[in-house]
């Protein structure tokens, strides 16, 4: 344990609390004080330093009658994407700028219920669209991490980008992210942080304002494996406002860490061995495989043959949905409304103009086009049949091994304002991670080294269908033999 | 396939999303760039693969059609840009 409050890991906090060596509103005070003094991250939308006081004062209330919950006390930043009762969401858009929402997701409900103190609801992509958090309508997030002897800002990925820089900046413990096609582990991986995305239907998806519902997932962006382990334990439940959410008991996945991976069979995918690859990204990855090794995993050669097929897939499957989800737009129930319109399907097309952004706009009318008539089977149809065969590829490399290895993303952060005039080259930056939307399945994002300019990089791990305790045993392992220790030296904080 | 100016105005109605005449070729540029793209799915041998409906093989859940959180028509309207006696407001419709 190091000297600021704030560079407690979830778990050490949690000892903390529990030994009485420090109090929840110590805990809360000094990350109100670390998110105020690093407002030029503008990592947060929306701060709630009133909440989290009053929660934490109800956290020492239970701790000091021994009625502590398993998250008592723990300062978290949440996704402004998940509704929060009487705390503006705005999902990274104007056309949601002033809306609050009379109801909690369940999975910020099931943390509160656990104990957990929220301080915030963190920037993201609009509508969670996006891999650098500059198609937000409050701005971009800038990266805690800046490359060696330079002063270029970086972006955080996206669309979790200010849970990604909150966490990596030390000014919460966790947060919640959602993943669609990478938004949890890619940030993560250009943040150096852990990200886990659950099995789909693992964490409810009531209250998570929509993107693409059969892609979408929350989970944990944490700055240890332990740390997502503890978290998801707590947000993952069954539900009944979501016919998806799938009836599997939640483990102790904390629990199930220390098992040593001798014996496990780590599936490496070659054709996630890109044209063009960076060959630092090529050596983590070998690096990674060597680890596991190391600590008595069987390496295994395995075949995705229709990974190159998953991000176009996605790119009509996603839009598609988004285009149904984002019709409740319309300016009359909630959210903004133009003002001067003429008739009803005016204002429906002037509110829309005016309240989401171009690549909303572009995902909207891709998606509008893949579903018309005429058009729909070449397009969407042919997409549901290829997302089929990525699920089977996936199904037929489990039958020889347990987990899979592959880099997180093609590369480090990078700079702001690079890569937003070509929406396929940024599109590109979610190759690794879709994959695993498309198929359903878990995957997680850990820390595994920096870069020759001292950037870091994250390597991934794949599993089977509510297998996260595996998934997490191996990116334990991983985190264990990498001992990334690095952190971003603190030039966005306010003396 | 492509879309060309026409298209891009037609399904930008149907978004009911107001597209100013100076962005129409611009719209149209970026969405074929995508639809180029993803044209690439066509190599693929889909003969005989059924469409992926659900990711996890779960029974869809049903549950008795009864209200279950009724009465709460304040709370419903209170994002309204405009309300009255908890009705949602819209520019006349009918004449």
């Amino acid at each position: 344990m190091s000297g600021a409050l704030t560079d407690f890991t979830l778990a050490e906090a949690r000892e903390a609390l529990r030994g009485k060596k420090v109090s929840a509103t110590e805990l809360a005070k000094a990350h109100i004080t670390a998110i105020e003094k690093s407002r030029s991250l503008n990592a947060f939308v929306t701060e709630t330093p009133e909440r989290a006081l009053a929660m934490a004062k109800e956290s020492d209330a239970r701790i000091a009658s021994g009625q502590a919950r398993p998250l008592e006390g723990l300062p978290l930043a949440i996704k402004d994407l998940f509704c929060t009762k009487g705390v503006r969401t705005t999902a990274g858009s104007n056309i949601l700028n002033n809306f609050v929402p009379p109801y909690e997701s369940t999975v910020s409900q099931n943390l509160w219920d656990a104990g957990a103190v929220m301080l915030g609801k963190t920037n993201m992509d609009e509508f969670a669209m996006g891999s650098s958090n500059e198609t937000s309508a409050f701005g971009p997030v800038f990266n805690p991490w800046r490359a060696r002897n330079s002063n270029q800002n970086l972006v955080p990925g996206g669309s979790s980008g200010g849970s990604a820089a909150a966490v990596a900046a030390c000014l919460a413990l966790g947060a919640t992210g959602t993943d669609t096609g990478g938004s949890i582990r890619q940030p993560a991986a250009v943040s150096g942080i852990v990200g886990l995305k659950p099995t789909y239907g693992r964490c409810s998806r009531f209250g998570i304002v929509a993107f693409a519902s059969s892609l979408d997932q929350a989970g944990p962006m944490t700055r240890t494996v332990r740390d997502a382990a503890i978290l998801l334990r707590h947000m993952a439940s069954v539900d009944p406002r979501d016919s998806t959410s799938v009836d599997v008991p939640v483990p102790d996945y904390e629990a199930a860490l220390d098992k040593p991976i001798r014996g496990l069979r780590v599936g490496i995918p070659k054709e996630y061995r890109l044209d063009g690859m960076p060959e630092e990204i090529e050596a983590i990855w070998r690096k990674g495989a060597e680890w596991l090794k190391a600590q008595g995993a069987e390496i295994v050669d395995v075949s995705l043959p229709h990974t190159r097929y998953a991000l176009p897939a996605y790119y009509i499957v996603a839009p598609a949905e988004a285009s149904s989800n984002l019709a409740r737009y319309d300016g009359v129930r909630y959210g903004l409304r133009a003002k001067g319109a003429d008739d009803l399907i005016d204002l429906y097309e002037k509110t829309r103009a005016e309240g989401f952004g171009a690549e909303v706009k572009r995902r909207v009318l891709i998606g509008t086009y893949v579903l018309s008539a005429g058009y729909y089977d070449a397009y969407y149809t042919r997409a549901q049949k290829v997302r089929a065969l990525i699920l089977r590829d996936f199904v037929q490399a489990y039958e020889t091994c347990d987990v899979l290895l592959t880099p997180a993303t093609p590369g480090p952060a990078f700079a702001v304002g690079s890569k937003s005039d070509d929406p396929v080259s940024m599109y590109l930056n979610d190759v690794f991670t879709v994959t695993v939307n498309l198929a359903g399945l878990p995957g997680i994002s850990v820390p595994a080294g920096l870069t020759a300019e001292g950037l870091p990089l994250g390597l991934q791990i794949i599993g089977k269908a509510f297998d996260e305790a595996t998934v997490l045993r191996a990116g334990r392992a991983i985190e264990e033999a990498a001992g990334f220790a690095a952190k971003p030296s603190p030039w966005w904080r306010a003396v | 396939m492509s879309v060309d100016r026409d298209t891009v105005r037609r399904i930008a109605r149907l978004a009911r999303i107001a597209l100013p005449e100076e962005r129409v070729g611009a719209m149209e540029k970026e969405l074929n760039g995508i639809l180029r793209w993803v044209e690439q799915l066509q190599e693929v041998n889909v003969e005989g693969v059924q469409p992926m409906t659900s990711v996890v093989a779960q029974k869809l859940k049903m549950r008795d059609d009864v209200v279950t959180e009724g009465d709460q028509a304040e709370a419903v309207v209170a994002n309204a840009p405009q309300s009255e006696d908890n009705f949602f407001l819209v520019p006349k419709v009918v004449e």
